[in-house]
């Protein structure tokens, strides 16, 4: 199938068509930042602004619409930068991380042997490892910072893909169209390229495509631990972890501090689900040519 | 011949409907088997051949299959008319199948025996081990060696030829009227279907049975058949007995077929290949379906399409045009004799 | 025709260990090939036939080197292929080529036509640009019968036959002597099998091809080829002219297998001769003759000696002990 009849038949699909929307509005929202959002300071955009130093979260208002937060940072500020830090990790982590997987997963597929066996034992050694944990534990050396919760995203994310890619190999090798190609004359590069990733490449964009969603939440949950972006950094996680000690409101008013849980939960289940749904619709639309 | 009829399949038609649209996979055959007779079906892949028999078995998937008019009448009962539950009990018994691939149509987890002994506790009246017994009894029948030891083996220990006898020991278990063999030995090799063939032939005599032959192959058709069917995109296009159909075929397509294929006992410097191919049944032509194909169509086969009619006693064609074949077999006999 | 010899066969081998155990040591070998020689002429067919599982595949690629051979040597052009390294090796597929039986299989789905036949004018820049290229595959698909209004499509929106055409056009493009053809038409409709075995014909007058043609339908082998080659679990049992081979065949085997061929004539009656059991397993073929237990002429000899392949005179090759003993 062709790039061109796969997005079609995405657009023409309801649910993913409605994923698709949301993504378009998280991009919109991340391009107009700087207008609908204007930072205080133009070189350090992504720092919330403050409107005073009381500990208590304040309701939605005219001048902070979303209302502010533990420390009164400005909640409507921080999701619309918020979206941007979710684009560029999301986008940063899976595409490196899928990356890698792809030329490792490749390699070892392809080539088999002996360097498909120290590969794969480097993957069973990673994987060994418990994901989130050892993403702390990394972040925790190289020190807290976004730059460094990415880093440690990579580093542990991206071996799934990896036994993914490699299966996919091991399956398309064995056809005839590839020994075709090397009757010809072919090398392994051009093989590889042309014939190979060519045909193994969907399953991995879907695969990457559920991921987007989840690593946000991963690197959500590592702010939210207080490990990842500095205090006071536009990002989603780090959004819940300053309501923290808000979720339940003073006796008989629960429900006071809802501002500061909903509004950034709300962001990142969008965000997550709406990757989700394009991922999913995309696996509908190609499982049947996968198939036969 | 006077002799009644044991299955009389009158205009039947099985259609698709899948979402690209409605696939007429068998459109109006008609053709009777006489008790004792091999029927031979034979026509390319797609044609509609397997889909016949499974009308007849009743075993269409439905949806997206659906029989849609059509009689199939069996020791006089519509079949089209019965329930799945007496169904149940005329498959196996009066009529059982054979399929192509033996390894998909028997139970991986089951012993070869305890399949056989299935069949024949659903349909008679013995205990376990006159079951087993029969079984290795129908195993030694089909010609597998050591029976005793190989009713115990599943289906991957056995070779291709064997699981096809295993699946034929299966059919006959029951003494059907009918035996209904879709491609039996297309995926063996040369030797192993010789063996099967005449197994097939011997077991047929022995127990009386009729049998619909269904293949591609034109040397296997010739070599088991009765009478024979061509089947072309869901219909029958030519129906004779099989010595009349080899030696004066009357429909283009079968006549095509015959120069078609390399024969073993005579040379020919080049094959007149038929050229096209088969329409997609999605989006037939109108007219006779050959139409695309066929040497001599004109626009009147181009518009309606042919009814298959009885030319001479006992042979059946669905063609506007018989006379132009027989001018152009008149000149290619011309042809030789100069040469 | 002067009978020059394009490709020659020396005691080829090739065996595939079977591995088994946690530490998938190799516990056998299944033999594949084992031990065949054969030749073949400028501008014949040589048909290779053999049931299922007896090595043709397997001889056709390690002929190609697709497959590493385990021994032997493959002489083409009088160049030992088994010496070249794997640059010299790339350059040689010029000159060799392949086509497969399963049209579906051996077309990469995502390509279009005129990238798959293109493809090997890119490998080995056959054409100096675009341009050229274009030319170069357009002209190629006309040659096998494909209009340009094709080229933009991919291989699913093609029949059995038009695909099959596309592979030839493939093998074609590099302009090669030799191609191996492995099964081309098996997996055809029978009224489609005529259009490529005649277009394999033609191509081979126009561009003076030699072929290795690979099946099991013995009536498409006899049309095609000039010499017949007949394998059994792994080996040659007998090679011969087409006609010496159809007429006289010298090999039980091959007079067996000639007499199951159905014919597609009602009046025809053939003294069919019914082999007993089936093909054993080439992990642990027979002792002596590979064909002993099924053969009815079977002696004492037969299980202990492997009866020697040689000429009988004329070119007519055989492997049997009925034949040193007349
Ligand atoms: N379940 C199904 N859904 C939709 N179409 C079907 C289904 N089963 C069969 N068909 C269509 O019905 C037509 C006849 O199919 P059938 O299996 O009878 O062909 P055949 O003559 O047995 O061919 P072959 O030689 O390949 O077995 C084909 O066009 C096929 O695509
Ligand atoms: N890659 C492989 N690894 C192990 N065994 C193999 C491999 N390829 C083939 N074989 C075995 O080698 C033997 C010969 O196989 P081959 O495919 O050459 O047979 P063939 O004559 O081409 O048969 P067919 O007519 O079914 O194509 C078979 O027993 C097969 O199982
Ligand atoms: S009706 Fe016309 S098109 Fe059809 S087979 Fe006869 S001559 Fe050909
Ligand atoms: S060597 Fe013996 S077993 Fe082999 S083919 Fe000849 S007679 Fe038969
Ligand atoms: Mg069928
Ligand atoms: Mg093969």
């Amino acid at each position: 199938m062709e790039w061109q009849e796969v997005l079609l038949k995405l657009i023409k699909n309801k649910i993913s068509l409605f994923g698709i929307g949301i993504i378009i509005f998280f991009v919109i929202i991340s391009i107009s930042a700087p207008w609908l959002a204007p930072p205080a300071d133009p070189d350090d955009p992504y720092m919330i602004p403050r409107a005073g130093w009381s500990i208590q979260p304040k309701p939605p208002s005219e001048d902070h619409i979303f209302g502010t937060s533990e420390g009164q940072y400005d909640i409507f500020y921080g999701i619309i930068w918020g979206a941007r830090t979710a684009f560029r990790v999301g986008l940063i982590v899976v595409g490196i991380s899928t990356l890698i997987g792809i030329l490792i997963g490749t390699i070892a597929g392809f080539y088999g042997g002996v360097i498909d066996e120290i590969l794969m034992r480097i993957t069973d050694v990673f994987l060994s490892m418990p994901f989130l944990v050892a993403a702390i534990v990394l972040t925790t050396i190289l020190g807290k910072g976004l730059d460094n919760v990415m880093i440690a995203l990579v580093t542990f994310g991206w071996m799934g893909t990896a036994r993914l890619m490699r299966s996919q190999v091991l399956e398309i090798k064995a056809e005839e169209f590839i020994q075709a190609a090397e009757a010809l004359g072919a090398n392994d590069i051009r093989i590889i390229m042309k014939h190979v990733i060519l045909n193994t490449i969907f399953p991995v964009v879907i695969n990457a495509s559920m991921r987007m969603g989840s690593i946000v939440i991963t690197a959500s949950s590592l702010s939210f631990l207080g490990v990842g972006a500095p205090t006071g950094y536009a990002d989603w996680g780090q959004m819940i972890s300053f309501s923290r000690n808000w979720i339940l409101g003073s006796q008989g008013n629960a429900l006071q501090f809802w501002y500061t849980v909903l509004i950034p939960g709300l962001a990142i289940t969008f965000f997550c689900l709406s990757w989700n749904l394009v991922g999913d619709a995309f696996r509908d639309i190609l499982d049947p040519k996968l198939q036969n | 011949m006077s002799k009644e009829k044991l299955i009389d399949v009158k205009n039947l038609a099985t259609y698709f409907h899948t979402e690209e649209g409605t696939v007429k996979a068998v459109d109006g055959v008609s053709f009777e088997i006489y008790p004792g007779e091999t029927l031979g079906v034979v026509g390319e892949s797609g044609c509609g051949k397997s889909v016949t028999s499974l009308s007849i078995m009743r075993l269409i998937e439905s949806p997206p299959g659906k029989i849609e008019r059509g009689e199939i009448i069996f020791n006089n009962k519509d079949l089209t008319k019965s329930t799945q539950k007496d169904m149940r009990k005329i498959r196996g018994n009066d009529i059982s199948m054979i399929f192509q691939e033996p390894m998909t149509s028997l139970n991986p987890v089951y012993t070869v025996g305890d399949q056989i002994m299935e069949a024949i506790l659903i349909h008679k009246d013995v205990n376990k081990k006159q079951a087993r017994q029969e079984a290795i009894d129908m195993l030694t029948k089909v010609g597998i060696p050591l029976p005793e030891q190989r009713v115990d083996e599943y289906p991957h220990q056995l070779s291709g030829g064997m699981r096809q006898r295993v699946m034929i020991a299966m059919a006959l278990s029951c003494d059907p009227q009918l035996l209904i063999a879709d491609e039996p030995t297309t995926a063996l090799d040369v030797t192993i279907q010789a063996q099967i063939l005449e197994l097939m032939n011997g077991l047929k005599d022995q127990f009386g049975m009729a049998i619909m032959m269904i293949t591609h192959d034109l040397g296997v058709i010739a070599e088991v058949s009765d009478r024979v069917a061509v089947m072309y995109a869901g219909k029958i296009v030519e129906y004779t007995d099989v010595e009349t159909l080899y030696a004066n075929p009357k429909h283009p397509y079968t006549w095509g077929l015959m120069h078609s294929i390399p024969h073993i006992e005579k040379d020919v410097d080049r094959l007149q290949a038929i050229p096209g191919s088969v329409p997609n049944p999605l989006d037939f032509p109108q007219g006779c379906k050959y139409n695309t194909r066929c040497p001599f169509a004109t626009d009147k086969c181009r518009e309606i399409e042919p009814e298959i009619e009885e030319i001479e006693e006992g042979h059946q064609v669905a063609c506007w045009h018989v006379d132009k074949l027989e001018e152009a077999k008149a000149k290619e006999k011309k042809k030789k004799e100069k040469k | 025709m002067t009978e020059e010899r394009l490709l020659e066969i020396k005691n080829l081998k090739k065996y595939f260990p079977v591995k088994a155990g946690v530490f998938r040591r190799t516990v056998a070998h299944v033999k594949a090939v084992d031990d065949i020689s054969f030749h073949i002429n400028k501008g014949e067919t040589l048909g290779l036939v053999g049931e299922s599982g007896c090595g043709k595949s397997t001889a056709g690629r390690t002929i190609l080197r697709l497959l590493e051979a385990t021994e032997g040597e493959i002489t083409f052009e009088g160049q030992n292929l088994l010496e070249l390294d794997k640059r010299e090796l790339r350059e040689m597929r010029k000159e060799m080529q392949i086509i497969f039986q399963d049209p579906y299989a051996s077309l990469n789905p995502r390509m279009t036509v005129a990238d798959i036949v293109g493809e090997p004018i890119d490998i080995h820049g056959l054409a100096a640009n675009k341009k050229e290229r274009n030319e170069r595959v357009t002209e190629i698909l006309d040659t096998v019968g494909l209009g340009t209004e094709y080229m933009k499509r991919y291989p699913h929106e093609f029949s059995g036959g038009q695909r099959q055409r596309i592979g030839v056009a493939r093998a074609l493009a590099v302009d090669p002597s030799l191609i191996i053809a492995d099964e081309p038409v098996s997996a055809l409709d029978v009224s489609i099998q005529a259009q490529v075995i005649n277009l394999m014909q033609d191509l081979q007058k126009d561009f003076s091809l030699t072929y290795l043609f690979i099946a099991h339908d013995l009536s498409v082998v006899k049309h095609i080829s000039d010499r017949v080659a007949v394998m059994y679990l792994g080996k040659l049992v007998e090679v011969a002219d087409k006609q010496k081979l159809f007429d006289d065949p010298k090999h039980p085997y091959t007079q067996s297998l000639l007499s199951a061929i159905p014919v597609a004539d009602p009046t025809y009656k053939s003294d069919r001769i019914i082999l007993e059991g089936d093909v054993p397993s080439p992990v642990n073929p027979p002792s002596g003759c590979r064909f002993h237990p099924r053969c009815p002429y079977a002696m004492e000899i037969c299980s202990e000696v492997e009866p020697e392949y040689k000429d009988y005179g004329e070119g007519h090759y055989a492997a049997c002990h009925l034949l040193e003993q007349e």
